[in-house]
């Protein structure tokens, strides 16, 4: 108990000495600090506010909401229309991209990924024009990673040199799988064939930079099938894969079937057999496992997502987006969760009257990036590195916080986790149960920053008054 | 109140099954002799709470005093009534010795229920004049014919002498009172004895404290005298007395053989308990018989649903039993629930009721949870003995169960359990009392198709789901009734639940050697629906001693992590993962396992899927 006392006195040091604990006192205020979202007449100001010391960097994302189809296991944010106004969806990317990174102040964008949606349907103009814009607004260099995520159904030689003559320079083919049935229950709009052809085109243009998708753990799937689906990946993959455990999201087609008993749910033990098989396999040929869903192997591992995973900032431009990154251009000093209007068309409206479609803003309190970066941070081979920590957290090291009696050493002993001069990261078993211990070690971190200072959020509250800056518009 | 001689006073209650018509009936008597105005807002003008309402049923009975010319005679007519289920038998039986004769009313299409057996007994062993009523004749379906012969055969009671009334209609009601008056006899007393008062309810006034409500079987009563309670010997001066009509009307007097209300300064309720005998300070008189104290036959924990609720809850508890004496409170708390409290009632209807009460006049919700029976034990340690310093003690909590070595002989509870059905269903319910370790005592057709069946049953065996399970096997035509019937010997174990080896207190229980193995497997297989996966594989065991009698396994989480967060929205994901740390706090650790708060109340819950 004593511990626990001492902890809430320290912390306003650490909280003072955080970036993002700024003039404005925002982290010792309780409770959520929403900032009003930018209303009609706010519109960003035109020089820069000169700030922080180290030039700013950050990832971008850009959401293409748009789909031919509707896959039977996708809850995301996504759309099938008749009609498709593009060159007036190209102006709103490029718009809301330029004025977010004025507004973040970004001096170089370490990485640029189109997302979807399905934005291989989108034309290579559009993507030229918004790589363009990026360029405009901040430094991209010739390197930096531009993925984009295409469609076998979209995804023809011309339309993908196209990609790659607009600046695209590495591919993630959604596959999802190998087997024609497989596909008609996902709902893909292609056969494995085409996926074949698709992968072998994108190896030809992004040789090394290519990567694939690929669904385990569907309803009726066996642990043969599932080897059979890896192996037959293995032959055609490039030096990188994503292999996801199918989720049963709600209010999906494919939820629907299972919870109805039209497919059959997919047994516990088999999904965790299924992905120890996958990952000793691509192990053995040679893959790195370097986040819980993704493996690369000649060091292909991605940039983009990396940042997500370590926490850095990142800007999300497009309907639904979201982003985590400081507003300097505003005089800020602390990070936000920014997500933009879900609603393509009121998106659109959005940009078009004031430069941006920002749904949403609350600024994250030194706690809270605390553990958003263990959440993430955990998920990669490397773990949360000391440097990484240091930056987030410059008082309290992680051998503070985790090192002392409690969750995390009992959790090191029963080899779930691992806290040495590397940092902290979970074991080959430990990341496969990461979210079992992710409680124990939130609830251990929220004790040593002591919840007092931050109290945990009204959840109604804080999205009411989250959404409220664009009411009546 | 004294041009009301004895001989024009006539004392009587209503007795009926659920929603057979008895407040109808004493809605249409109120109206036809003046004493509340006719208009269609008379519905079950005695039943008051919500709930009453809601259930057709009475839980606080309400009198009346009716006025009405007979044959160019005054009659003071004092209708009394009752709580319309035996849970309240006690009460029923305590009303019912301030009457003479009871109207017993049975519906014309239902015909005899469970709750009219055993009201017509209660009635004839008080020896009290029985005028057979059947109601809702205006009913499409009523076979009043069918009812006459039923009566006739069961009761004994020739059917001519049944009244075929609508009382929703209002159809030969009239004739019901005459019958009262030329059936009933007036009660036997004399104003000119000593005062001698049966308590038979009690309400309480914020303003005014505790409403006695009494019949006089012996001289009178006025403001200023000084009385005492036969049971608690308390003496009190009356500040009030007067009659029901139904509201409280004070009076300068009340004299033998009249009925009616006084305030004497009583604080509480269980200073005017149900029975008590109140009498003239320094004038003692032989107290009335059939005096007891409530008893609780049916136990649960109430717990807050949170534990800041706790003292809001304690303040509606508190006000709730001063209307009701007979819900004991006792202090209780729960590693896994927190601080709560052991609540005593009457009957499996009455803990219902409390509850619904809770919930609609206090705005409270709660856990309750499984009820329990009080057990007993006979004990044959003399260092026991002495501990207690009595060798038969109850057992209320599992944690005082004594071990076997020390004692003789284990009681339960039991109660004599009357059930009427359509005979179609005779087999599923003689299966169904016979799983329930029920033994037969009687079994008779009160006409062509319909069976009466009386059982014993332990008590415990259907204080949980018997209700629901007779009614659903029989397609809702079966009722039934109970009545207590003291305690048995029976074969009473200890059965513990282990988690990873460590017993679970909270979950301890006394059950019938018999039952044992399919209880223990049944709580094994809720908490593993209930427990969480955890990184390691969790036994989870009944026990009878160091003897395992049913075990389920919960396997270790293989694997338990998000597949991919989209595009960097992880907020979603932080809510949960935040709640579920959260949540640590509000873990329950048996040994190295965590049990959430949840997983307790789905299994200690008291299932209400009615």
């Amino acid at each position: 108990m004593a511990a626990v006392r001492r902890w809430p006195r320290k912390l306003a040091v650490l909280a003072a000495a955080l970036p993002g604990a700024g003039s404005q006192g925002r982290a010792a205020a309780p409770g959520p600090a929403v900032l009003p979202a930018p209303g009609p007449t706010e519109e960003p100001a035109p020089e820069p506010v000169p700030g922080t010391a180290a030039p700013a960097t950050a990832a971008l994302y850009v959401h293409w909401p748009y789909c031919r189809k509707r896959c039977s296991y996708c809850n995301f944010n996504t759309y099938v229309v008749r009609a498709l106004d593009e060159a007036a969806v190209r102006a709103c990317l490029v718009r809301e991209a330029q004025t977010l990174l004025r507004l973040s102040q970004v001096h170089s964008v370490t990485s640029v990924f189109f997302g979807g949606g399905t934005p291989s349907l989108a034309g290579p103009g559009t993507v030229a024009a918004v790589l363009e814009a990026v360029a405009g607004a901040a430094h991209l260099a010739a390197a930096a990673e531009v993925t984009l995520e295409a469609n076998p159904s979209s995804a023809s030689i011309s339309r993908l040199a196209g990609f790659r003559a607009a600046g695209v320079n590495r591919l993630s083919i959604g596959v999802q799988s190998l087997d024609d049935s497989e596909l008609r229950m996902l709902g893909r709009e292609h056969t494995a064939a085409e996926a074949r052809q698709a992968v072998e085109a994108a190896r030809g243009l992004f040789p090394g930079r290519t990567s694939m998708d690929l669904l385990f753990g569907l309803p009726g799937q066996s642990r043969d099938a599932w080897a059979q689906r890896l192996e037959a990946a293995l032959g055609l993959c490039d030096d990188h894969i994503s292999l996801y455990q199918l989720t049963l999201e709600r209010g999906t087609a494919l939820a629907a079937q299972v919870r109805g008993g039209a497919l059959p749910e997919p047994p516990q033990d088999l999904l965790a057999d299924m992905y120890e098989t996958a990952r000793n396999v691509l192990v053995a040929t040679g893959f790195r496992h370097y986040e819980v869903s993704n493996f690369a192997r000649k060091g292909a591992l991605s940039t983009h997502n990396l940042s997500y995973w370590r926490a850095d900032e990142y800007i999300g431009v497009g309907p639904g987006a979201h982003g985590r990154f400081v507003l300097r251009g505003e005089g800020g000093c602390s990070r936000e969760a920014r997500v933009q209007t879900l609603e393509p068309v009121t998106w659109m409206r959005e940009v078009q009257s004031h430069g941006h479609g920002t749904r949403s803003r609350v600024v994250l309190n030194p706690l809270e990036q605390l553990e958003e970066l263990l959440t993430l941070g955990l998920r990669t081979d490397e773990g949360i590195t000391h440097e990484c920590w240091g930056h987030f957290s410059p008082q309290f090291s992680l051998q503070d916080v985790f090192g002392e009696p409690g969750e995390a050493r009992a959790l090191q002993q029963s080899g779930w986790l691992v806290l040495d001069s590397g940092g902290l990261r979970c074991t080959w078993a430990g990341l496969a149960v990461l979210d079992s211990l992710l409680p124990d070690l939130l609830w251990q971190l929220q004790r040593a920053l002591g919840a007092a200072r931050c109290p945990p959020r009204d959840k109604e509250g804080q999205d009411a008054r989250a959404v409220s800056g664009h009411d009546g518009q | 109140m004294s041009t009301y001689p004895v001989e024009s006073i006539r004392n009587f209650s209503i007795i009926a099954h659920v929603d057979h018509g008895k407040s109808t009936l004493a809605d249409r008597l109120l109206e036809i002799t003046g004493t509340i105005s006719k208009t269609d807002r008379n519905k079950q003008v005695l039943d008051k709470l919500q709930v009453e309402r809601e259930r057709g049923i009475t839980v606080k009975a309400q009198s009346a005093s009716l006025f009405y010319n007979h044959e160019g005679i005054n009659y003071l007519l004092n209708l009394i009534d009752t709580p319309g289920h035996v849970d309240f038998s006690y009460e029923v039986s305590r009303s019912l010795s301030a009457c003479q004769g009871v109207i017993l009313v049975v519906d014309a299409n239902e015909g005899i229920q469970a709750q009219t057996v055993a009201n017509f007994y209660l009635a004839f062993e008080a020896q009290l004049s029985i005028i057979p009523v059947i109601n809702k004749i205006d009913l499409k379906n009523a076979d009043p014919e069918r009812v006459e012969k039923q009566i006739e055969k069961l009761f004994d009671i020739p059917r001519d002498d049944c009244i075929r009334i609508s009382a929703k209609q209002g159809t030969n009601v009239e004739k019901v009172l005459q019958k009262v008056i030329e059936k009933i006899p007036p009660p036997q007393c004399n104003s000119a004895d000593p005062l001698k008062a049966l308590v038979f309810d009690s309400t309480f006034d914020h303003y005014r404290g505790v409403i006695a409500n009494i019949a006089l079987f012996g001289g009178e009563i006025a403001k200023g005298q000084k009385i005492v309670s036969a049971h608690t010997k308390k003496r009190y001066e009356v500040n009030e007395v007067g009659i029901l009509t139904p509201n409280e009307q004070p009076t300068h007097k009340l004299y033998a053989g009249q009925v009616g209300y006084l305030i004497a300064g009583m604080k509480e309720v269980t200073e005017a308990q149900i029975g008590d005998t109140l009498f003239l300070y320094k004038q003692p008189v032989e107290p009335l018989p059939g005096f007891k104290s409530a008893k609780p036959m049916v136990f649960a924990g109430m717990y807050p649903i949170d534990q800041t609720e706790y003292n809001n809850l304690k303040s509606a508890l508190e006000r709730l039993t001063l209307n009701d004496s007979s819900v004991t409170v006792h202090r209780d708390s729960s590693l896994a629930l927190g601080a709560g409290w052991r609540l005593g009632f009457l009957g499996l209807l009455h803990m219902e009721v409390f509850n619904q009460r809770l919930e609609q006049e206090y705005n409270m919700s709660v856990i309750l949870t499984a009820p329990t029976v009080p057990y007993k034990a006979v004990l044959s340690s003399a260092k026991l003995i002495k501990e207690y310093g009595k060798d038969e003690i109850t057992i209320i909590n599992p944690a005082q169960f004594p071990d076997k070595l020390s004692v003789s002989e284990y009681l339960e509870p039991t109660v004599l359990g009357t059930i009427v059905t359509p005979h179609e269903y005779i087999g599923k319910i003689i299966t169904l009392c016979q799983d329930r370790r029920a033994v037969q005592k009687d079994m008779l057709y009160i006409d062509e198709n319909r069976v009466m069946l009386k059982y014993l049953f332990p008590l415990n065996e259907i204080v949980v789901d018997f209700y629901d399970a007779l009614k659903s096997l029989s397609s809702g035509y079966a009722s039934f009734d109970y009545e207590d019937a003291g305690y048995q010997s029976a074969d009473l174990i200890k059965m513990d639940i282990l988690v990873n080896g460590n017993p679970v207190e909270e979950l301890a229980t006394v059950i019938h050697k018999d039952k044992a193995y399919a209880a223990g497997k049944l709580l094994c297989e809720r908490l593993k629906e209930t427990i969480p996966r955890q990184l390691f594989e969790i036994a989870i065991q009944a026990a009878i001693g160091k003897k395992i009698i049913a075990r389920e396994t919960l396997k270790a989480y293989r694997k338990n992590v998000v597949a991919k967060c989209y595009g960097g929205d992880i907020t979603r994901r932080m809510k949960l993962l935040k709640r579920q740390a959260e949540g640590k706090r509000l873990m329950r650790k048996i040994g190295n396992v965590e049990v959430p708060r949840d997983a307790f109340i789905r299994v200690l819950k008291r299932e209400t899927d009615k």
